[in-house]
C-alpha cells in the first residue's frame, strides 16, 4: 500500500510551433499553440499506476498552474488517477523553479505520509529539469533523477536505471524518495473507457452552476482546488514575489540570413559540391 | 566578482569532462577583469587525472573532498559537500555543466541556498543592473527554443547557472596558474548514503560529436530508415559523424544518440550537412554556429536556407547517391 505523488504541468506544445503560432512581429503565439499535458510527466503518471497496480495504494496527481490546467487533471482521471489537485491562485504567477518548488513541496507535506513522488525529467516549455530535484530537497527526500527503467519494486524498495549520460546505473532505494523519469521509461496507457464515462464531466467547481452542483459533487465530478490561503503558504515565497530570477528581456530567435550558395541538381552541380567539399573540408592524405 | 565552478570527471575515462574546462575558462572571463578569481569545487571518489589542465584555462584554487563512498553519484551527500565548499568561498556566481549530474545536483543547492538559477544558458555575460551594481546576465533558449531570454538573479547571490557542454569555447592559448589542488575538510556522514548502486554499466558510445570535423545529419525529410543509410554512407565517405534532427529519431530513422538541437546535442563542427532537415528552430539550437552549413532539401522555403552557405533544392534520395559516386570515383 504506497502513496504516490505524481507532478504534472500542462504546457505549450512547444514541438509543433507552426506558422500559426508565429505573429506578424516574429513572437510566438502562445495562444494558438496547443495546450497538452507535459509529455515526460504522463511517463511520470503512468509509472505510479503501474506500481499501484502492483502494490496497491492511492495515485494523487498535482498540478499547478491556471484553471485551464483541470484539463490535465480530467485526463489524470480517465488514466487511472485515485485522487487530482489543482493548486491555483493568481499569486502563484510568474514562479520561477524555486517558488514553485516550495509551493508543490508544502502542498506533499500536507497530504503527508507520501512515499513516492514521481515527475517527468523536464517540462517542454522551459526545459530547466529543476522543480523535481528543488521539491526534493524540500521535502528531505533521496531523489534519483533521469529514470530510465523501472526494474524492480517491493514494499520495501525499488530497483531503477538511471541514464548516467556515459553509463547506465542500477540503483536500489528505500522510501521515501522522489524520482524524475524519461520518456524510455515506460509507454503512458490509453485512458480508460469507464474511466472516461466516469469523469467527462468532471470540472472545477465554478464551471458547475448552481443546479448541478449537488449532482456534481455526488458523482465527484467536481476537482478540488487549492489556494495559498489554503495551504497556508508564505506569501513572500510564492509567484513571482518568490523568484529569485527574473526574466529581463524576451527575444524571439531570427533567422539570420548569411551568404548562400546554391547548386543545381544536374550531376555535374553536384559533383561540384561534392568536389567543394572535399577540397575545402576533408584533409587528403 | 568571484565565481565557483563545479568539476566533474568522466567516470569512464576519469578524465575532467569538456565543460568543466569550458566553464573554467568562462568563469575566468566574467571574474578576472572584475578582478575575481575561479575556485574549482570537486567531489567523489578520487580526483580527474588532468586536474592540472583547469589552471590553464584561468582556475586560481581547485577545492576537493574525495571519498571511495563517493565515487557515484549520492545526490544528497554530493549536494551537502558542495554547499559547503560553496558556503566557505561565498562566491558572486556559480557555475555548474548542465550534464545528468549537474542537473541532479545544481537545483539542490540552489533550493537549499534560495537562490536563483538558470538552466542551460547559451550566453553569460557581467553588466550593471539599476543601482544593483554589476550583476550575471544569463541568456538560454526557452519554449522549445522558440525565444531566447535573458534571466538575471538581481537581489540573491550566488547566481547560479548551468551550461551544456560545447556551448562556451575554449581560447586557443594556454594561460600559466600555478596549480593549486586543496583538500577541503568534510565531516562525512553516513546518512547522506541513500542510494545503493547495484551496477554500472559504461555506455558503447556510438556517436562522437567533439572530434568530427563533418557531421551529415538526417531529417524527417529522408523519409524512412532505409533511406537514412544514404545519410550514413555519405558521413562514412567523408570521414564525418552521423546527426539527425529530432523528427528522424521520433520516426526511429536512427538513435537517439545521434540527435542535434535543443534537446540533443550542440555541435559546432567545421561543416554541417543538413538533408531533408527544415530547420525548426528546436534544431537550429544545436548547430547553428557550425562553421559552414550545408542544406539538401526539397523544400526551397525551408528555414535551414536563411542559415545555410551552400544549399541543394531537391531530393536527397538522388543528390546523395551521385556525391557518393564522386567520392568513391576520388579515392
Amino acid at each position: 500500500m504506497k502513496k504516490i505523488v505524481v507532478l504534472v504541468k500542462q504546457v505549450p506544445d512547444t514541438a509543433n510551433v507552426t506558422v500559426d503560432a508565429m505573429k506578424a512581429d516574429g513572437t510566438v503565439n502562445r495562444a494558438a499553440l496547443p495546450a497538452i499535458f507535459n509529455p515526460e510527466d504522463l511517463n511520470a503518471l503512468e509509472m505510479a499506476l503501474s506500481i499501484k497496480d502492483k502494490l496497491d495504494g492511492e495515485v494523487i496527481v498535482i498540478t499547478m498552474g491556471p484553471p485551464k490546467a483541470v484539463e490535465i487533471l480530467k485526463y489524470s482521471l480517465y488514466m487511472g488517477a485515485d485522487r487530482v489537485m489543482l493548486i491555483t491562485d493568481r499569486k502563484f504567477a510568474a514562479a520561477d523553479t524555486l517558488a514553485t518548488s516550495y509551493v508543490l513541496a508544502e502542498t506533499i507535506k500536507k497530504i503527508g505520509d507520501v512515499d513516492l513522488v514521481l515527475a517527468g525529467r523536464q517540462a517542454i516549455d522551459g526545459d530547466t529539469a529543476q522543480v523535481g530535484p528543488q521539491v526534493a530537497e524540500k521535502i528531505t527526500y533521496n531523489q534519483v533523477t533521469y529514470v530510465s527503467a523501472l526494474k524492480e519494486i517491493t514494499d520495501e524498495y525499488l530497483i531503477v536505471e538511471r541514464d548516467g549520460e556515459v553509463q547506465t546505473e542500477v540503483i536500489k532505494t528505500g522510501y521515501p524518495v522522489l524520482l524524475t523519469v524519461t520518456a524510455e521509461v515506460n509507454s503512458p496507457r490509453y485512458p480508460n473507457c469507464r474511466k472516461m464515462l466516469q469523469y467527462f464531466r468532471a470540472d472545477l467547481k465554478d464551471n458547475f452552476d448552481e443546479i448541478d452542483r449537488p449532482l456534481a459533487a455526488d458523482n465527484n465530478w467536481i476537482i478540488p482546488t487549492y489556494t495559498l490561503e489554503d495551504l497556508e503558504l508564505d506569501e513572500d515565497r510564492c509567484g513571482l514575489k518568490g523568484s529569485p530570477t527574473k526574466v529581463h528581456k524576451i527575444k524571439s530567435i531570427m533567422l539570420k540570413g548569411g551568404d548562400l550558395k546554391m547548386y543545381g541538381t544536374e550531376a555535374t552541380d553536384i559533383r561540384q559540391l561534392a568536389r567543394d567539399i572535399m577540397k575545402d573540408y576533408v584533409e587528403v592524405n | 566578482m568571484k565565481s565557483v565552478v563545479f568539476i566533474e570527471k568522466n567516470p569512464i575515462s576519469k578524465q575532467l569532462r569538456n565543460v568543466s574546462l569550458e566553464l573554467a575558462y568562462k568563469a575566468y572571463t566574467l571574474s578576472n577583469p572584475l578582478g575575481g578569481d575561479v575556485v574549482g569545487i570537486f567531489t567523489g571518489d578520487s580526483l580527474p587525472d588532468n586536474c592540472d589542465e583547469l589552471f590553464q584555462f584561468g582556475m586560481s584554487r581547485l577545492l576537493y573532498y574525495t571519498d571511495e563512498r563517493l565515487a557515484n553519484l549520492h545526490s544528497i551527500a554530493y549536494k551537502n559537500i558542495l554547499e559547503l565548499m560553496i558556503k566557505a568561498e561565498a562566491p558572486d556566481i556559480v557555475l555548474f555543466g548542465a550534464t545528468h549530474t549537474g542537473r541532479d545536483v545544481a537545483p539542490l543547492i540552489a533550493s537549499s541556498l534560495k537562490t536563483g538559477m538558470t538552466a542551460d544558458c547559451t550566453q553569460l555575460y557581467i553588466d550593471e543592473y539599476k543601482d544593483k551594481g554589476k550583476i550575471l546576465y544569463q541568456m538560454r533558449p526557452a519554449f522549445g527554443g522558440n525565444i531566447l531570454a535573458t534571466i538575471i538573479t538581481p537581489d540573491h547571490r550566488p547566481m547560479m547557472a548551468t551550461v551544456r557542454e560545447g556551448v562556451m569555447l575554449l581560447p586557443d592559448h594556454r594561460l600559466d596558474n600555478p596549480v593549486r589542488i586543496e583538500a577541503f575538510p568534510i565531516n562525512f556522514n553516513e546518512l547522506w548514503i541513500k542510494s545503493e548502486f547495484l551496477e554500472i554499466v559504461p555506455k558503447v558510445k556510438k556517436v562522437d560529436f567533439n572530434s568530427a570535423n563533418i557531421i551529415v545529419s538526417g531529417g524527417a525529410g529522408v523519409g524512412s530508415e532505409e533511406n537514412f543509410l544514404l545519410i550514413r554512407e555519405l558521413a562514412r565517405a567523408l570521414g564525418g559523424e552521423v546527426g539527425a534532427s529530432r523528427a528522424a529519431v521520433d520516426f526511429g530513422f536512427v538513435e537517439k544518440d545521434h540527435q542535434v538541437g535543443q534537446t540533443g546535442s550542440v555541435v559546432r563542427p567545421k561543416l554541417y550537412i543538413a538533408c531533408g532537415i527544415s530547420g525548426q528552430i528546436q534544431h537550429r539550437a544545436g548547430m547553428e554556429e557550425s562553421q559552414k552549413i550545408i542544406a539538401i532539401n526539397k523544400d526551397p522555403d525551408a528555414p535551414i536556407f536563411n542559415i545555410a552557405h551552400m544549399g541543394i533544392v531537391g531530393d536527397l534520395s538522388e543528390i546523395i547517391p551521385v556525391m557518393l559516386r564522386y567520392l568513391k570515383e576520388e579515392n
